[in-house]
């Protein structure tokens, strides 16, 4: 049974904040196949297209056949474990920081025998189901787990380090009037974050939707345009070093083509759905990514709602999916800067929304505000990298996944 | 059958004292070893014409680097990569080429620097596999991947710390009589059950301590160690394998089980007739596991052996007569030739505090590179003494 997450202290202003160490970073380019899978929340590993034999450590040459088509594919994560140990002594700083270390072998049922992470509630001998988690390096490693968990087993501390758990945790909602940051603040609270502040551009904008707020434990509404450096500023150096999720939400959304197109809109959508999220990340990300190993609240997440026509445009709405493609495309270079940090960067990949007025014009299926909200919080405690939510934005993630071409040619028109 | 090995012997058994850390390079203490050795030979660095070399820390060089380096040119270099194997291997791939003709006296040389915080830099660079799929699990180093197999090990066949103790105690009463071995105070078994751990159930008295140091030996022609007067050692038996048993889950046995009736037939003999064993002792479960797979008890049997066995130097077994690397110290590489090393010494009775009586037929056995989660190379050699 793994014991319920501690409340965190209240903050010694004396000591210092933990400077984030990583655990090791370096892959040979086969074994970074691992994190694609982990991302994304599936258990895959390759599986020679020739023999079927499954293969770990990653490679490049089938270990049975020496064929080199080696295709990652989902498989049987059930295993038992071996042998284990508890590791005292190592001679790298972010596990010397973590000492004990507990770690085994397990036999999968799939074949491979791997070395892995051990949740607290397994050991040697049982059977355990394996998951692809990635670590804060960003890679993807394997860790044993029950086969069912306890209540509280996302609170043991490996596996605690691997996801972004919301639990104990202060999240910012960066704009309150998007259609769903209600439905988000609600299931974040259940999932246990300890406070929800919720960024209001143009306070003076009235919205009947804002007295639904009113009188919820744990949540402020606090001035927030991500169109406005100076305001991103002032909130960031009043509540910067308590946001330890940040979920962005601000979005500009009109329809249209390219042609006809009144630029100025265009413009509204980069200010907001592009540069909003890079100035955010300007104003937050420097203390989030100092905050990373700050005990039981420390920072965990930046998290994108972003429309899945960042990947391929809808072309009724051109300027909107290129300020989305563009702010996928911002995501990825943030990963990048924050990768030495440990701070996850989170897609969550959606497409039209119930009840937005500026997709009323389209056919369902559309996706709820609750099942962004859930998604969000799934990714978020997986610890996942790329979520997509809802029919429209599952079915393009896999064709783009599968054949970008094709999906482009069916998009844009001649598929029948 | 086997071709035997004949006309070749094994002299110069040199050891370079260890340090724990040092400021000098690999190239050094390689230096330092063949100088050594040529100098009992009696031969000039140009005269040498053959050369094989094991290391960890030569980058960026390799021992075509270190000719230029030292100033030799032979017409035959090799380099053995199979770390704790490496001193067997070496030799079995000299002996032939000097049996063959291709070269007339061949250097064998391991060794190592180990300057402060080398020993991390070298496990994070060791293989791809440990890279990918060891290391980000706890980094414990060898140390976690042989607690999981010493793990294993108690499990399958009931053996329990104390059996291991055994074997590190009696290996350290041996170095008490080693002039160079690192540790110099006496270790008992109380001692050896109340260290810390370091990932369990390895505790510390079952870790090597790495260090710098280098080891070498020359083969030669018989003819030629006679006509200079050398003592010398031959081949009566060996072998080599890589790779063994990959279907096993775990590792509980080494690629000695695969090739052991070779080695005896080869020898002419069973394990009864050899008068002392030097195993590759990282850490006392792969010299039990070799006491089984070599022949001496069944498998499975290897902490009941411990129990009915003296292994020190005037025991009825003897066993890593020098301390072992568990006492001596493990020099990278040159950990891969301490056994052999120190086996010639005993056959040709030149080893001092540590002789064996009556010493004779030695086997050595070596076993290297945790490449994932098992180690990958195993050799063996059964080496006699002129009066066998």
């Amino acid at each position: 049974m793994t014991q319920s997450l501690p409340f965190p202290p209240k903050r010694n202003p004396q000591k210092p904040t933990q400077v984030p160490t990583v655990p090791p970073m370096v892959r040979s380019r086969a074994a970074l196949g691992l994190g694609v899978m982990a991302a994304q929340g599936r258990f895959g590993l390759q599986v020679c297209a020739q023999c079927q034999a499954v293969q770990y450590p990653p490679r490049d040459a089938c270990l049975k056949c020496l064929n080199d088509d080696l295709p990652w594919q989902d498989v049987d994560p059930t295993g038992r474990v071996l042998a284990e140990t508890t590791i005292r002594v190592s001679p790298e700083p972010y596990f010397r920081e973590r000492m004990p270390w507990r770690m085994g072998s397990v036999k999968l049922n799939a074949g491979p025998v791997v070395n892995c992470h051990l949740h607290g509630e397994v050991g040697r001998g049982d059977m355990v189901r394996m998951a692809l988690k990635l670590d804060k390096a960003g890679q993807g490693v394997l860790i044993a787990l029950q086969l069912e968990g306890s209540e509280n087993m996302q609170d043991d501390p490996v596996l605690r380090a691997m996801s972004c758990d919301p639990k104990r945790r202060r999240v910012l909602i960066t704009d309150a009037r998007a259609p769903m940051a209600l439905a988000l603040t609600q299931a974040l609270l259940n999932a246990g974050a300890a406070h929800v502040f919720l960024g209001e551009p143009e306070a003076w904008r009235r919205w009947p939707e804002r007295a639904a707020y009113a009188g919820m434990e744990n949540v402020s509404i606090v001035p927030l345009d991500v169109t406005d450096v100076s305001s991103i500023t002032k909130l960031s150096a009043e509540i910067g070093g308590k946001v330890d999720i940040l979920v962005n939400t601000a979005s500009f959304t009109r329809p249209g083509g390219v042609m006809g197109n009144d630029t100025t809109f265009a413009r509204d959508a980069f200010e907001v759905n592009t540069l909003g999220l890079m100035r955010l990340a300007q104003g937050f990300g420097p203390a989030m990514a100092s905050r990373v190993q700050d005990g039981v609240n420390s920072a965990a997440a930046f998290v994108n709602i972003l429309s899945v026509h960042g990947l391929m445009p809808d072309p009724a709405y051109s300027a909107f999916g290129a300020s989305q493609a563009a702010a996928r495309s911002i995501t990825q270079s943030l990963r990048s800067e924050f990768r030495g940090s440990g701070l996850r960067v989170i897609n969550v990949y959606i497409g039209a929304i119930e009840g937005d007025p500026w997709f009323s014009t389209l056919p369902p299926p559309k996706v709820t505000p609750n099942a962004i909200a859930r998604a969000t919080v799934q990714g978020l405690v997986g610890g996942l990298e790329e979520v997509t939510c809802g029919d429209i934005a599952k079915d393009i993630y896999a064709r783009w996944q599968n054949d970008a071409g094709l999906l482009e040619r069916e998009i844009t028109g001649g598929g029948s | 059958m086997r071709r035997s090995y004949e006309g070749v012997v094994l002299t110069a058994p040199v050891s370079v004292p260890y340090v724990r850390y040092t400021n000098e390079t690999a190239h050094w203490w390689i230096a330092k070893a063949l100088r050594e050795a040529l100098a009992i030979i009696r031969m000039t660095p140009q005269e040498i014409d053959g050369l094989s070399v094991s290391s960890f820390t030569l980058a960026p060089d390799t021992p075509v680097g270190l000719t230029q380096h030292f100033g030799i040119s032979p017409r035959w270099l090799d380099t053995v990569p199979t770390g704790g194997a490496c001193g067997v291997a070496a030799m079995r791939r000299a002996a032939r080429a000097v049996q063959a003709g291709d070269v007339d006296v061949v250097a064998c040389v391991s060794g190592d620097t180990n300057r402060i915080d080398s020993f991390r830099n070298l496990l994070s660079a060791f293989s791809r596999f440990s890279m990918d799929a060891t290391f980000p699990y706890g980094f414990g180093g060898p140390n976690a991947s042989f607690a999981l197999l010493q793990d294993a090990y108690m499990q399958e066949f009931g053996a329990t710390r104390e059996d291991f103790g055994h074997i590190a105690v009696a290996q350290r009463a041996n170095a008490l009589h080693c002039p160079h071995a690192m540790m110099k105070k006496p270790l008992t078994l109380d001692q050896y059950m109340d260290a810390r751990m370091i990932s369990d159930p390895i505790g510390l008295f079952d870790c090597v301590m790495s260090c710098a140091g280098a080891e070498a030996f020359v083969m030669m022609r018989e003819d030629m160690a006679i006509a200079k007067g050398l003592p010398f050692a031959r081949i009566a038996s060996t072998i080599e394998r890589t790779n063994a048993f990959p279907d096993d889950p775990i590792q509980l046995r080494g690629g000695w089980a695969v090739d052991i009736d070779d080695l005896w037939a080869m020898a002419g003999h069973g394990p009864e007739a050899i008068d002392l064993l030097q195993t590759y002792d990282d850490y006392p479960v792969i010299s039990m596991m070799q006491f089984e797979d070599l022949g001496f008890c069944g498998k499975g049997e290897g902490a009941e052996f411990v129990r009915k066995h003296d292994l020190t130097i005037g025991g009825d077994f003897p066993h890593n007569t020098s301390g072992g690397q568990l006492s001596v110290g493990q020099a990278g590489a040159a950990g891969g030739y301490l056994g052999l090393v120190e086996a010639i010494r005993q056959v040709t009775a030149q080893a001092g505090g540590t002789q064996v009586e009556n010493a004779r037929r030695a086997l050595v056995s070596g076993f290297g590179v945790i490449n994932y989660d098992r180690g990958l190379c195993s050799s063996a050699a059964i080496i006699t003494g002129a009066n066998a």
